[in-house]
């Protein structure tokens, strides 16, 4: 399978504050009930963007200002809680291509690097200064430098972000979705195997 | 040179260095339900590709399934699909597949250890943030998603980086009516819904020591939600008797073989760790939360946070936003708040001595009118056991529901929802907002004893007042 190189995102960004955004906020347990993932991206954020009824609330993602966004900005441990594809592939589905948060929890980050959708982290007072940019002019042309580690947006703004070097490494050189290297293995996967006795027999 | 179980594990699993930096890292046991792989299974397919160790993949079913009745088809189609799609997936791959008929079903991470599948020195993976459960065999045991399922269908391994090793210790002797659910409920609140990052959790002490095996497994459970990918406690001789005789469990001289081994699987003594941390059991009590965060905890003898008091602006508005979404006056004391809903079970607390341990307390009380109170075994094992001790009976006089075995009201998947902004003492893992099931429904997470105390009064008690703890506890001793 060629994959893509992914060394840098662009685009418009929208920003949905807050802390310990968790995955059962990103997609409601109640819309995994499927045996695929089509059609998630309508359910994205689906409690705190509707009213039981369907109507909207309030929400970045209801603004039509921000109906362009594939980048999302978020606070501290975006995504934590439950292991749920669903969460990322709402994310992927609905047009996101990049996060840039404070921090990230460990299952999300890795269920998104393989879908090749960077999360990459900055400080409080950066995210602060891009969600301001944002909300002055949604146009705001925003390029996540995967490969250089640095955000950039506006007329020449910049700052650094941080991605651990494997989920840079793979994404940058195609590598983000690894079965085909997992298959390559094979032959190591067996001689490992056969030197765990619980595996024998 | 010493080192830790989480070392030995992963260096004995590991295949090889992949190009990125990461381990191909093997998995030895692949547990699956029916919320996270049927799009695996659906990847393999459209890549052509088999289940590599078919024999070392387990199933069962538990998101979605009623709990009133089990009867196929369920009433909810969506819910039908997915059984039956899971079924078909098993059928199709060969994989092991403990249905509603097998008598074996139930929460994946009771269904694991109940059947010996779950081991020491081994590896587990499962789409399921909560299988760090199974950490508490001394098994390195963590949570996957989709992709990742597809990768272990197809390869029995996995991408992932190594990670630190923090100890944590707990020492002394807990006072009477605090159990596990208060162990790590305190643990997270002190490190930290996010300090656990980058980590696994290793948990020892004396408290660890005494631990039965189904409190070891509640607190590895909640490991995630200190945002540690996996927990776990060193093996001894509590383990290897828990697992003797178990259907998936070694036999006759093979099991000799494996108690050595896993005798050497635990940390060497004097191995180094990236992290310790020491707590004293004596400065634990009984816990609960009072926000949308299961780091948002308090014990149940203080008072609710005040966003005024915040030492940060970012911390006054998560406070804010917590209050605002529970309904919770700030400064007030969180013992006396109505409760709605009362639910014993779930993955964290589901099995057999949680209801045992209920079921000493509630005999001669009633859950007050007005509260709906459920009890859901976690497997047809729990449930089946629960009948013959005559638990499950102590429970229904008592005004409890009891019902048949799954997740139910943990994540509200199958028709066990909260209604409204019904407030929930719950004996599970998750209080964000909207998980058990009505978006705008509330959660106050406790241990199994502490939920029954707030059923019987309607309102969140210290378990210890109502059942008078102290003098049941010198009762039994």
């Amino acid at each position: 399978m060629a994959l893509e190189k992914i060394l840098q995102v662009t685009g418009k960004g929208v920003y949905v504050p807050g802390s310990d955004i968790d995955t059962d906020r990103i997609i409601p347990a109640r819309f995994m009930k499927c045996v695929t993932f089509d059609g998630l991206g309508e359910y994205l954020f689906y409690d705190v963007r509707f009213n039981e009824d369907g109507s909207e609330k309030p929400h970045p993602l209801n603004d039509p200002k921000f109906k362009e966004a594939s980048i999302l900005l978020s606070g501290v441990n975006f995504g934590c809680g439950s292991s749920r594809e669903h969460a990322p592939q709402a994310l992927y589905r609905y047009g996101i291509r990049a996060v840039i948060a404070q921090s990230f929890a460990e299952i999300f980050f890795g269920n998104c690097t393989t879908l090749g959708v960077p999360c990459v982290a900055a400080t409080a007072e950066d995210i602060e200064a891009l969600a301001k940019a944002i909300e002055a002019d949604p146009a705001t042309e925003i390029k996540v430098d995967v490969e250089n580690g640095r955000v950039f947006f506006g007329d020449g703004q910049q700052f650094p972000v941080h991605i651990p070097d494997t989920a840079r490494e793979a994404l940058i050189s195609a590598k983000w979705d690894p079965i085909g290297e997992l298959l390559e293995g094979a032959p190591e996967v067996e001689a490992t195997a056969s030197q765990l006795a619980y595996l024998q027999g | 040179m010493s080192k830790s179980l989480f070392e030995k594990v992963w260096e004995a699993h590991s295949v090889r260095k992949l190009a990125n930096g990461q381990t191909q890292l093997l998995i030895g046991t692949h547990l699956i339900h029916e919320v996270t792989s049927p799009q695996a299974f659906g990847m393999l397919r459209d890549l052509g590709l088999k289940v590599k160790y078919p024999e070392r993949t387990f199933a069962t079913v538990d998101h979605i399934v009623p709990t009133l009745s089990q009867e196929e088809p369920f009433a909810d189609p969506l819910a039908d699909a997915m059984i039956k799609e899971l079924a078909k997936n098993a059928e199709e791959f060969g994989v092991t597949y403990f249905d509603l008929s097998s008598g074996r079903q139930g929460i994946v991470h009771v269904v694991g250890p109940e059947q010996g599948i779950t081991q020491p020195g081994t590896t587990i993976a499962c789409g399921d943030s909560h299988t760090a459960t199974h950490g508490a065999f001394g098994a390195i045991a963590f949570g996957i998603g989709t992709t990742q399922i597809r990768d272990v269908l197809a390869t029995q391994t996995m991408a992932m980086s190594k990670l630190k090793v923090r100890r944590i210790n707990v020492d002394g002797e807990l006072p009477p009516g605090v159990y596990a659910k208060d162990v790590i409920l305190h643990i997270i609140k002190l490190l930290g819904a996010k300090g656990g990052i980058g980590y696994a959790y290793e948990y020892g002490g004396s408290v660890f020591d005494n631990f039965s095996m189904e409190e070891r497994m509640t607190v590895c459970n909640m490991s995630i939600e200190g945002g540690a990918r996996c927990g776990y406690v060193n093996p001894d001789e509590k383990t290897f008797e828990y697992l003797k005789g178990r259907p998936y469990s070694p036999k006759d001289e093979a099991w000799d073989e494996a108690v050595e081994r896993w005798k050497a699987i635990a940390s060497d003594p004097d191995c180094d760790y990236d992290d310790v941390v020491n707590i004293r059991a004596e400065d634990i009590a009984p816990s609960v939360t009072w926000g949308i965060s299961p780091d948002h905890g308090i014990f149940v003898d203080e008072t609710i946070p005040d966003p005024a008091k915040a030492k940060t602006e970012a911390e006054r508005e998560s406070i804010q936003e917590a209050l605002d979404y529970m309904k919770l006056e700030a400064g007030a004391p969180i013992k006396g708040t109505k409760i709605d809903v009362a639910f014993v079970g779930s993955c964290t607390n589901g099995r057999v001595s949680d209801f045992r341990e209920v079921a000493k307390f509630i005999k001669g009380h009633h859950v007050v009118e007005g509260v709906k109170a459920i009890a859901v075994p976690g497997s047809q094992i729990v449930a089946h056991l629960c009948e013959k001790e005559g638990l499950a009976d102590i429970f229904r006089e008592a005004g409890f529901e009891w019902r048949g075995a799954g997740c139910s009201m943990c994540l509200a998947m199958n028709p066990d929802k909260l209604i409204g902004d019904q407030l929930c003492a719950s004996s599970s893992n998750r209080n964000f907002k909207g998980r058990q099931g009505s978006p705008i429904g509330r959660t106050i997470l406790m241990s199994p004893v502490m939920v029954a105390a707030a059923a019987i009064t309607g309102e969140v008690s210290d378990a210890r007042e109502v059942f008078q703890v102290a003098d049941s506890a010198a009762l039994a001793g």
